[in-house]
Formats: structure tokens, sequence, C-alpha cells
């Protein structure tokens, strides 16, 4: 009976803390994919979070901003600090006050951030029929399954089952909380071509840039598993010396010795 | 703390500690002149292991602290600049993130060991209350921490807390707007918290300091729950029980470690990497994991003051076990009918937990049967109270304990000649 009941308690509070994963989508299921940087030693694929960089600069970048990276970011993807130069020079940014007073544009340097494509919400919802794009740094940490839901969500638009009434200028995607969104399917075959030669597959673009999101968001992420490896090979190796030590301190006491 | 027997060999030690004791305080507090039961089992570690998730918690604050902005304009941004600029800023927040999880896992564990071997009787009632008293200001300081990130969550979670106070009748909404100071969490708010976040650590500092000492008056309880009667019952703290810590702070650091490496956002809400905004209320908002039981009681009242009420009435009924618990034996370990129900309790505030995590329409399938939360949560809401106001009352002076061992020193030996 005791042992019915503690396994019972148990059970319940591992389905309690699994619930908190068992929220995840509003929607349909999520497409779980074998990133590289799943488990304990995943770590990115350099190559293509590139890809992925330039999915974004050449399809997101019309509407998304990823306000929190900046230029001098790249070189964590394997950009060279000439290449980092070249490509913040592409942009225009606004600095100033200059000793005239007057705000002024220069090229952009490796320094500041990457300009998003609007200069506030409101110009942003005026271009794209009252819907705002959000800004993209964290999207993959700010959805249930993260980089899984986004890559979902990019290859999961439909065509809108019969009798669902989906509102003007919105699109059917199941993955979406409410299945309606006003994102256009943004991604289709062979819509780019890629630097490195890659097969640009809508499957493979959603890969790219879902992979590369998950670097904007967590920019760490090698550091902290490569860091926790040794962590956790310290803390094991620690803990068993407790456990002998502590075995032989209480040695006397166990064998019925008064201390 | 008893008078210390330390007699320090090194002559200006000896010299500085007879003018300014601190080393015998020591020696008397966590030294070996601290003698304690020598039964303790493990779940006596998680007094010692909640002491280090405070220091780690202070410490990653304070460092914390020196790079964030308390703005509604900056905070999200300052917390995007520890977690990408600031060196190992990463590894800083998510111990923080993560260690105040930790401290609550290890605190509702502590609290479970106090109720399960009766260490809230007599004579350790003061020492009990001064435990409540800590894991009230925890659940402060943590939700004001919750706060500071400014994530829809958090703006969201602390909207829909401080709005609680406005059940409260003729002055509810001006203890609202006192809280917020103005007229909706917005700047001042947060600042008050981040100030008040920053100050209630070292409150409960002290309040743990008080603990400590009102445990050395009467000594450690044990898993027998019967009192020491002399020093054959007893080991000196260190190292016996330094040695027995060390051991439990690596397995406990080898779980935190493992979250804050492998996991550091599973135990948080994705909506919290959304900035905070006024304009766009989130689909479910849900508390952090350690206040959901209560979150649970508090939905399952239809009634808004009633609901804060009972929300409330669920910790604090804790300061009653004193008296609620009326039986000969400390320990449930003698008291198999007590045993089974308090395991029932811990079942039930499980299912509180997960009732709190779900929206109160939500469907739960339990043997092809269709429960919405919101029965389940005031099914389990009924129960955790009856398990304090009648059970605990009834059983602990109806049911007649199992006999007692004479002593810790006779169960101690016994068991060892059983092993052997």
């Amino acid at each position: 009976m005791k042992k019915l009941i503690k396994t019972i308690g148990v059970a319940l509070a591992f389905s309690a803390f699994a619930s908190f994963g068992a929220q995840a989508s509003e929607g349909g299921a999520l497409k779980q994919v074998d990133w590289s940087f799943n488990g304990a030693f995943g770590q990115f694929d350099k190559a293509q979070l590139r890809r992925g960089f330039q999915v974004y600069r050449e399809v997101c970048s019309a509407c998304h901003s990823v306000r929190l990276i900046a230029f001098r970011n790249l070189a964590d993807i394997g950009f060279s600090e000439d290449e980092i130069k070249a490509i913040a020079a592409e942009y225009e940014v606004q600095d100033g006050p200059n000793d005239d007073g007057d705000m002024f544009m220069r090229p952009g340097r490796p320094s500041d951030r990457i300009p998003g494509p609007f200069a506030n919400e409101k110009q942003a919802r005026a271009a794209n029929n009252g819907a705002y794009p959000p800004d993209l740094s964290l999207m993959a940490k700010a959805r249930f399954g993260g980089p899984d839901y986004i890559h979902s969500l990019l290859t999961g638009y439909e065509d809108a089952p019969e009798g669902f009434e989906l509102g003007e200028g919105m699109n059917y995607n199941p993955v979406f909380a409410g299945a309606q969104i006003a994102m256009v399917a943004p991604i289709s075959d062979d819509m780019l071509e890629y630097a490195d030669g890659t097969p640009a597959t809508a499957d493979q673009i959603s890969r790219d840039v879902s992979a590369f999101l998950m670097w904007t968001a967590e920019p760490s992420l090698e550091a902290r598993k490569s860091l926790g490896f040794r962590v956790m090979l310290f803390l094991v190796i620690f803990t068993v010396l407790f456990y002998f030590i502590n075995k032989k301190v209480w040695k006397p006491v166990k064998r019925g010795e008064q201390v | 703390m008893a008078s210390s027997t330390y007699e320090p060999k090194n002559r200006f030690i000896k010299a500085v500690n007879q003018q300014l004791p601190i080393l015998s305080l020591i020696h008397g507090a966590v030294g070996a002149g601290y003698r304690a039961p020598k039964n303790l089992n493990y779940w006596w570690n998680f007094g010692s292991l909640a002491g280090v998730c405070l220091v780690v918690q202070i410490i990653t604050g304070i460092v914390l602290a020196m790079h964030y902005t308390p703005h509604t304009s900056l905070a999200f941004a300052s917390v995007e600049h520890i977690m990408r600029d600031v060196n190992y800023g990463w590894l800083l927040r998510y111990i923080h993130a993560n260690g105040a999880s930790m401290f609550f896992i290890v605190v509702y564990v502590h609290i479970f060991r106090g109720l399960f071997f009766g260490s809230y009787r007599n004579p350790r009632e003061v020492l009990w209350f001064l435990g409540v008293i800590i894991y009230l200001l925890m659940m402060a300081t943590g939700f004001m921490g919750y706060v500071l990130p400014w994530g829809q969550m958090s703006f969201w979670g602390a909207t829909v807390i401080t709005n609680l106070f406005s059940a409260i009748p003729v002055v509810g909404d001006s203890i609202v707007a006192w809280l917020w100071g103005g007229f909706s969490v917005d700047n001042p708010t947060l600042n008050r918290f981040f100030s008040l976040h920053y100050l209630l650590p070292f409150v409960i500092v002290g309040v743990v300091i008080l603990h400590i000492w009102a445990l050395h008056i009467p000594g450690s309880n044990n898993p027998l729950g019967i009192d020491v009667k002399g020093p054959q019952d007893q080991v000196p703290f260190h190292p016996y029980y330094t040695a027995k810590d060390a051991f439990g702070i690596g397995v406990f650091l080898l779980l935190f470690a493992f979250f804050v490496f492998y996991a550091p956002n599973y135990l948080g809400h994705p909506d919290n990497y959304t900035e905070a905004n006024p304009m766009v209320t989130p689909p479910h908002i849900v508390p952090e994991w350690y206040y959901l039981p209560f979150y649970a009681i508090l939905r399952a009242i239809p009634d808004k003051l009633g609901g804060v009420i009972a929300m409330f009435s669920a910790i604090l009924i804790l300061f009653a076990m004193p008296w609620l618990d009326g039986s000969p034996a400390r320990s449930a370990r003698f008291r198999p009918i007590y045993r089974m129900l308090l395991w029932v309790f811990v079942a039930d505030t499980f299912l509180l937990g997960y009732v709190g995590a779900h929206a109160p329409d939500y469907i739960v399938h339990i043997g092809g049967v269709e429960i919405p939360c919101l029965i389940l949560g005031q099914a389990a809401t009924a129960f955790y109270f009856l398990f304090f106001l009648v059970i605990v009352p009834v059983v602990s002076r109806w049911e007649t304990p199992l006999p007692l061992p004479k002593s810790i020193n006779e169960a101690v030996l016994k068991k060892s000649a059983a092993k052997a």
C-alpha cells in the first residue's frame, strides 16, 4: 500500500512537470527536427547558420527585424572581419547629431545593430495591411517548441478546410494559434540561390532560417554546453569523492562506537 | 547558541577569539560543538541545501543587478544585454533563474520533512513559525524577481497578482493603486519591485539566522521523533553532518547544473521572451511552477475575495500545525494511517499544481471520464483544507501510534546489527 501510494505520488509529480511541455502547441503537432544543436553535445552547424542568415537577408528582412543582433555578432557564425565590414557597409544607419545638430545617414559599422525594415511599429503596420511583423531575435525561445515551431510554421501553410472562415488578407496555417496568420507563405522551392550551392528546397530554406533564429535567440548555446560538460564532470568527481568521505567518516558510528 | 567548548591552540587565534568569540560561535553552530541526533537521514540534508540556494541567489543576484536596468523601456533589453554582452552573463542569469526553482524544490522538500517527522511539534513551534515566515518571504521575493525581466508573463503575472488585493472590501482599489504607485503596473511598480527584490533576500538571511538559532535551542528533530536522551544518541555536527551535507550538495548541484546547462528555459514560460506589452494579453497567464498549487486554489473558488482568502489561508494554515496535530508521537513513521493520508496530501498538492498550469476549462481525461480542470481543482482544494482542518486533528488524536523505540542509540544499534 505504501509503495503504491508513493508510486502514484511520483507519477503525479512527473505528470505535473511534463504538463509544462504538454502545453506546447496551441495548433497542430510540431515537426520534430533533428537539429545539429540538439542534445548535450549538440552544436550549431555554422554553414547552416550562414545559409540561414542569407535567407533572413533575402526573404525575412523585408518585414522582420533581428534588433538584438549586431553585425559584429556574425563573427560567431564564421564570417571574417572583412566580410562583416562589407555586410555592414551595405546598410544605411542613422547617426548624429553632428556638429550642426543634424542627424545624418552613414554606412553601417560592425558595432551597429542590424537595422530593421521599419522605423517603428506604426510604419510596419501601415506597410503590412495593419499586421505587425514581430522582431525575430528571440522568436526561437518565445514559442513552445522553439525552432521546431518556426520550421513547422514556415512549412505548415495549407488551403483552408471547407467551412473555415478566413479573415480578409489572412492565410490558413494550422500551426499558428487560431490557424489564421497575416504572413503570406514566405518560402518556396528555389526562391533563392545558396552561396554554398546547397539545393534550395523550401524545407531546406525553412530549416536553415529556423536554425539561424535559434542562434539569434541563444548565441551562448555552444559556450553553455561545452562549459556544462566540464562542470558536470567536476561535479560527478566531487560527489563521488564526498560519497566515500562520508562513508569513511561514519564508519565508526555505523559499527556502534560512541563519538 | 549553546556555549562552545572550542579551545584554539594557536595563541593569536585564541586571543582574537577571546575578544570576539566568532570562532566559538561557528564551532557551536555548525562545528564539532553542535551535537545532532545520530540517526538523521537524507531528508535532513535539505536545510543546508536551502542555505546553499540562498547564498547562490544572493551572489548571482548582486552581480546581475550591476548590469540590469529597472526601467520599463530598458529592462528587457538590459536582460538581453546580460545574456549576450556581459562575460558569462548568460551563466549568471540562468543560475539565478533556475536557482529560484531549485530553492523552491529544496524548501518544499524541507517543509515536507517537517510535516512528515513532526518537526513543528513542541519544543520546536517557534522554529516552525520562522520557517513559514521564510517561505512567505521567498514567495514575495520570487514573485517580484519574475517581474524584473519585463517580459509578457512578468507584466501580466504582476497585473493579476497585484489585482488580487482589489478584492479587499472598501480599501481594495486604494491598496492596489498604492502597490502599483499609479493606476496600472508601470515604471514605478518595476522600480519598487526591483528595490524590494534586492532587499528581501537580506531579510530572509536575518530570519534564517533566527531559524538556526531557534534550531539550536532544542536541537534537531530526528526520523524517530523521540527526544535525545544523552550524548550516546548524538554525534558532533562536524565532521559527521558536514561530510553528509557535502555529499548532498554534490548530488543537488548535479541536478541544478543539469537545468542550467542543458534545459535552462524548461522551467520558464516562453512568453517571457516577448517584451511586456500592456496592449496584448497572453491567452494563458500562468505563474511560475512553484505558485501553481496556490493559483489553482485561487481559481477554484468562484468568488474573487473568497479565492484570495482561500489562497492565503492555504499557506497561513501551516502556522496552526503545532495545534492541529495532537498525536502522542511526532514522527509519521509510527502513525501508519496518518502517514498514508499525508502521502495522499502530497499527491493532492501535485494535482493542484497540474490544475494550476491549465486553463479552468481544460478537459482532463481520467479513465474515459472527462473532467474540467475547474472541477478537479475544486475537489483538490477541498481535500487540501480537509486534510488540515479534519484529517490532521482527528486522525492524530484517534490513531494509536506504534510502540516507540526507547532511545535513538538503541534504534541505531538495532539497525546496524540487522544489517551486519
